[in-house]
């Protein structure tokens, strides 16, 4: 099979989701990797050979620098078949997640998302392992066809350089109809200067044992010393202490970092269903029964306000 | 003004998950099946829509017949009427081409279902129906307002939210806080036992992908402990032992 991954940069890096799709891709041809990347004009791609990437094509367009999924799936086609990809990886985002479904039905492609691991790459038997169950179950899953999209769950994978190659970059300008630009931003609001969360390697998550959003200096000094992305209950999002992008669970963001402190937050099914695909899970808590503690791999049971000073302080020693 | 809104039959939120059949099924013993709390959030904002401009709010569900319980209680939270099309739902492609179906035969001018189902988690089935009926298709909304024929709306993205504006019609997948979940009263539930419920029988969509077999994550090793009073070893611990930090 013909792999082509979705990359995207920031900062002028390579994000670490997209080497993890490019690694899938190595998985699924033995043959090197095609990527196509809506970066900035100059963005230098010779890093990608590293990894195994042949060949970028290059979306400069700066429409495409946040796209919407109608007009990024149109782009996405147009790359496949330019190429003759029949695997087209995307890391799962949130744009993502609205746009290889479009994508699929336009290639006549089978889909599936939230992909932990490639079982079988054999075309006609092409077998896939999915998180299902909100994070409860795994699920096996054989695609039909001969072409496939993938979205790729994130931290599935360790990101190993691969067969180094020349990377040859061409210039794509994808055409697309006005009827793709049907749905016309108005603005946008986001975080700046922090840890995005679903991007986190590490998330420090307050629950109601905070008793309040005055309080919330003490998860955001751990989380500065650690580099890590701030997250939240439900109840505490419902209450309006935290912003909704900070909600962590199983109707909020489900997260995948390497590490997820969980101060003050008693364990509910539904905030284990956001975080059980963590690496390691540290529960704070001050009652032993909490069900956060079953869950978790180390614990302290005491007050949060006198044990996260210390942690804090830990980490700055430790720095 | 004609809405739909697709619903999914899962189980709930605190369920313990089991599988039979040799690991390729769910185990239905001692599950609670609920509306998916996706959708139980698009069909509170249908609802309140119809409430506030005045609309027919249709629910659509995939299933065999032991879903209708749940779409009763759509029915009970303010759906006008229901059409249960009679197929096992087993993949996104294959539901959604019966949606899809559905729309072509009877034109509706938005439609509404949560992001994601909470069983098959696959987030597809918006945006697979919105290019089958050559439709915008947005995911997942936050927010949504409707003036005419014009929706504004507030989407999540990664840090933040994106605001956008489209006109009617179009598909959206919905996740809080869209609209808080209605609970149905006792009129709502006795008026939903006479409400048209519609069952069509399976137009033959075909499958593209299927479950092999499920399976369930290792159980997890006991908690270790560390002393409140000794808190700064938990970093050390996480620095030398679990190479996390």
């Amino acid at each position: 099979m013909k792999t082509l991954v979705f990359v995207e940069f920031e900062a002028g890096k390579v994000k670490k989701s997209a080497l993890e799709a490019i690694c899938f891709g190595r998985q699924i041809a033995a043959g090197p990797v095609a990527v196509v990347a809506a970066a900035p004009a100059g963005t230098d791609f010779a890093p990608l050979g590293a990894y195994g990437v042949d060949q970028v094509l290059h979306i400069a367009d700066p429409g495409f620098d946040m796209p919407e999924a109608q007009p990024l799936a149109t782009a996405l086609a147009q790359a496949a078949s330019q190429l003759g990809a029949d695997a087209i990886l995307l890391p799962k985002t949130s744009l993502t997640d609205a746009t290889a479904p479009r994508l699929a039905a336009k290639l006549g492609a089978a889909v599936a998302s939230n992909v932990m691991a490639i079982v079988d790459a054999t075309p006609g038997n092409f077998t896939v392992k999915r998180s299902v169950f909100t994070g409860k179950a795994f699920a096996q899953t054989r695609l039909a066809g001969g072409k496939v999209v993938l979205t790729i769950k994130k931290n599935s994978i360790d990101v190993a350089e691969g067969n180094a190659s020349a990377v040859s970059v061409e210039t794509f300008a994808p055409s697309i109809p006005a009827s793709d630009h049907a749905v016309k931003r108005i603005s946008v609001e986001k975080a700046t200067g922090q840890v995005l969360l679903p991007d986190a390697e590490i998330v420090v998550s307050g629950g109601r044992g905070m008793k309040g959003p005055e309080n919330w200096g003490l998860i955001q000094d751990l989380a500065d010393a650690l580099g890590a992305a701030t997250g939240c209950s439900k109840p505490v999002s419902d209450m309006d202490w935290r912003p909704h992008h900070e909600h962590v669970g199983q109707t909020g963001i489900k997260v995948s970092p390497n590490l997820y402190i969980a101060v003050g937050i008693s364990g509910a099914i539904q905030h284990v269903a956001g975080i059980n695909s963590s690496k390691v899970i540290v529960a704070i808590n001050k009652d032993p029964e909490a069900p956060i503690f079953k869950v978790a791999d180390y614990g302290i049971v005491g007050d949060a306000f006198e044990v996260l000073p210390k942690l804090t302080a830990a980490v700055k020693n430790l720095n | 003004m004609k809405i739909l809104v697709c619903i999914t039959h899962v189980p709930d939120t605190v369920s313990k998950i089991t599988f039979s059949d040799n690991n390729t099924r769910l185990n239905p013993a001692g599950i609670q099946f609920i509306i998916g709390p996706y959708d139980d959030y698009a069909l509170a904002r249908a609802v309140e829509i119809k409430e506030a401009n005045g609309a027919q709010v249709t629910v659509l569900n995939v299933g065999k017949a032991d879903t209708e319980p749940t779409i009763r209680k759509a029915l009970a939270i303010g759906a006008d009427d229901a059409v249960r099309i009679d197929v096992e739902p087993q993949d996104a492609f294959q539901v959604a081409r019966l949606i899809a179906d559905y729309v072509k035969a009877n034109p509706f001018d938005l439609v509404l279902m949560g992001r994601e189902s909470i069983d098959y988690n696959g987030g597809l089935v918006h945006g697979l129906v919105g290019e089958l009926l050559g439709w915008p298709s947005v995911s997942p909304v936050m927010k949504l307002d409707l003036n005419g024929t014009t929706a504004t709306m507030a989407k999540e993205v990664e840090g933040g939210k994106e605001y956008v504006e489209l006109t009617l019609p179009f598909v959206a997948g919905c996740q809080e806080p869209i609209a808080e979940w209605k609970i149905p009263n006792m009129r709502g539930i006795m008026s939903a036992r006479t409400k048209p419920l519609q069952v069509l029988a399976d137009t033959g969509a075909a499958l593209s992908s299927e479950v092999t077999s499920f399976d369930l994550p290792p159980a997890k090793s006991a908690v270790k402990i560390i002393p409140s009073d000794a808190a700064e070893q938990l970093i050390n611990l996480l620095h030398t032992e679990a190479k996390v930090i």
